[in-house]
């Protein structure tokens, strides 16, 4: 049935949450499966469902998608979020390289122990300032419109929201020295869907607890 | 190329722009690559330039002072290389050149369906080759523990997923009816593996043939040749001079 895309993954942030921020930003509806058994894993390995045998899936027109860097390509460009042309998907594919590396530092943070946490802490902060963030600002101080790559919104914007967000549920001051960011941040979530997926209800998930890390070790049979 | 305008900030560490940067720039129009001198993460892109016939410079990184002057520059987006200087722009983050570069030479597929095809399959062979590309810089146990594991990897996980994919597909490549990234990308992480467990592909009849058959390819073959910009294993000696460059451990 060529209905909502279907996204199998646990019920938490991890690696999928990119791919929930996209759809809603596009204003696509999607179902989830949430992964919660080692046996619900296996039926998908065993019915050959994942092609390298990992999560995120995607099920969409007809595919059974996995690799989240090509599930995010893909519904950029079907939805029109990926630019008009050649050196616009260059900008935007450096720009989403950029925010990856910044929110993969944020995503493992909660794997770590208390003491490498504090370290994990200290150098997403100083990425977030020194590297990443000023790079953002310049680009919407250069390009001089509200998004930072041509005209109209793209899969780079909606991936620096999500990414904005998550560094300040750690570091809750991190836009300080950046008023274009912060503009750009109100601007952005102020989008009509990306607004309804800011709401309470949505299928936004929130930061990593306890039980989601208990989850995913019992279902990768990790200690 | 902006010539002779002022072109404040990124958009000058993107795209070039005073007579300064332009200096830095390619004069004979080719490619420029700047890394070490070693496979690294550029390795796939020389790989990508080479099998579409495109001709390449490099600029070695020897010393800390290059990369801190390449910094203060500001040709480094995110103070990090790989960087190619293309087509005016300075663009660094591996898996956008080598977007740009499948895009621009007709190796990303024909549409949607057969470029999310091909994202894919470089994504595994990139996790894949990853692997091998860290090993290097891990200690001596971990790296005595990590071969196995990669080995065993390659072996249950990624080269039973592009034999099953060749197999379905029934084509020469992995995908459409002509060569892409996908099958330049795979080639390149059968060799690297390979070099380091010489019988894996042992079981892969499929993939034995394609090995075969791409590596025959003129573009392909020449680049396998010695005297070509392909690179060697990383040594002792590579792994000092990033370390150094980086300031790393």
């Amino acid at each position: 049935m060529a209905g909502k895309p279907k996204l199998y993954y646990f019920n938490g942030r991890g690696r999928m949450e990119s791919v929930r921020w996209l759809l809603a930003a596009a204003g696509i509806e999607f179902v989830e499966e949430f992964l919660e058994t080692r046996e619900q894993y296996e039926k998908l390995l065993q019915d050959g469902a994942l092609l390298f045998q990992q999560v995120p899936m995607v099920e969409i027109d007809g595919m059974k998608m996995v690799q989240t860097r090509a599930i995010l390509g893909y519904i950029a460009a079907k939805h029109n979020l990926y630019g008009k042309n050649l050196k616009e998907r260059a900008l935007i594919d450096m720009y989403v390289e950029g925010t990856r590396d910044l929110m993969d530092l944020i995503r493992v943070h909660h794997k770590f122990s208390p003491e490498e946490q504090e370290k994990n802490l200290a150098l997403i902060n100083e990425r977030a300032t020194a590297r990443y963030f000023p790079v953002y600002e310049k680009v919407l101080k250069d390009h001089g419109t509200e998004f930072l790559v041509g005209n109209q919104l793209t899969w780079a914007d909606v991936q620096l929201i999500e990414a904005i967000l998550m560094v300040e549920e750690k570091v809750s001051t991190i836009l300080s020295k950046f008023p274009l960011l912060q503009d750009f941040k109100t601007r952005i979530c102020n989008i009509p869907t990306i607004k309804k997926f800011l709401q309470p209800g949505s299928q936004r998930k929130p930061p990593p607890d306890e039980s989601y890390v208990v989850t995913a070790n019992r279902v990768f049979n990790r200690k | 190329m902006l010539q002779g305008t002022h072109t404040p900030g990124v958009l000058r560490k993107v795209f070039g722009g005073t007579h300064r940067n332009l200096k830095r720039g390619s004069m004979s129009g080719k490619p420029k690559l700047t890394y070490f001198n070693g496979r690294g993460r550029m390795e796939s892109i020389r790989w990508l330039l080479a099998a579409a016939g495109v001709e390449f410079e490099e600029d070695f990184l020897e010393t800390r002072e290059q990369y801190l002057k390449l910094i203060q520059d500001g040709h480094l987006l995110f103070d990090q290389v790989p960087l190619v200087e293309i087509d005016g722009m300075k663009m660094v983050q591996t898996k956008a050149i080598l977007s740009y570069i499948a895009g621009k030479h007709n190796l990303y597929g024909k549409g949607l369906k057969e470029r999310a095809f091909i994202d894919t399959y470089v994504e595994g062979t990139t996790d894949l080759m990853q692997m091998i590309l860290t090993l290097p810089f891990s200690p001596p146990e971990a790296k005595k523990k990590n071969l196995p594991l990669i080995i065993e990897k390659a072996k249950n996980r990624y080269f039973p997923a592009y034999e099953k994919a060749l197999k379905q597909h029934g084509q020469g490549f992995l995908v459409g009816n002509q060569l892409s990234w996908a099958d330049v990308h795979l080639l390149e992480a059968i060799l690297m593996v390979e070099e380091k467990e010489p019988t894996v592909l042992s079981e892969f009849p499929l993939l034995q043939g394609f090995k075969t058959r791409i590596s025959n390819m003129p573009t392909i073959k020449k680049f396998l040749q010695p005297g070509s910009q392909r690179k060697p294993q990383p040594d002792d000696k590579y792994v000092a001079t990033v370390m150094k460059i980086l300031k790393e451990g």
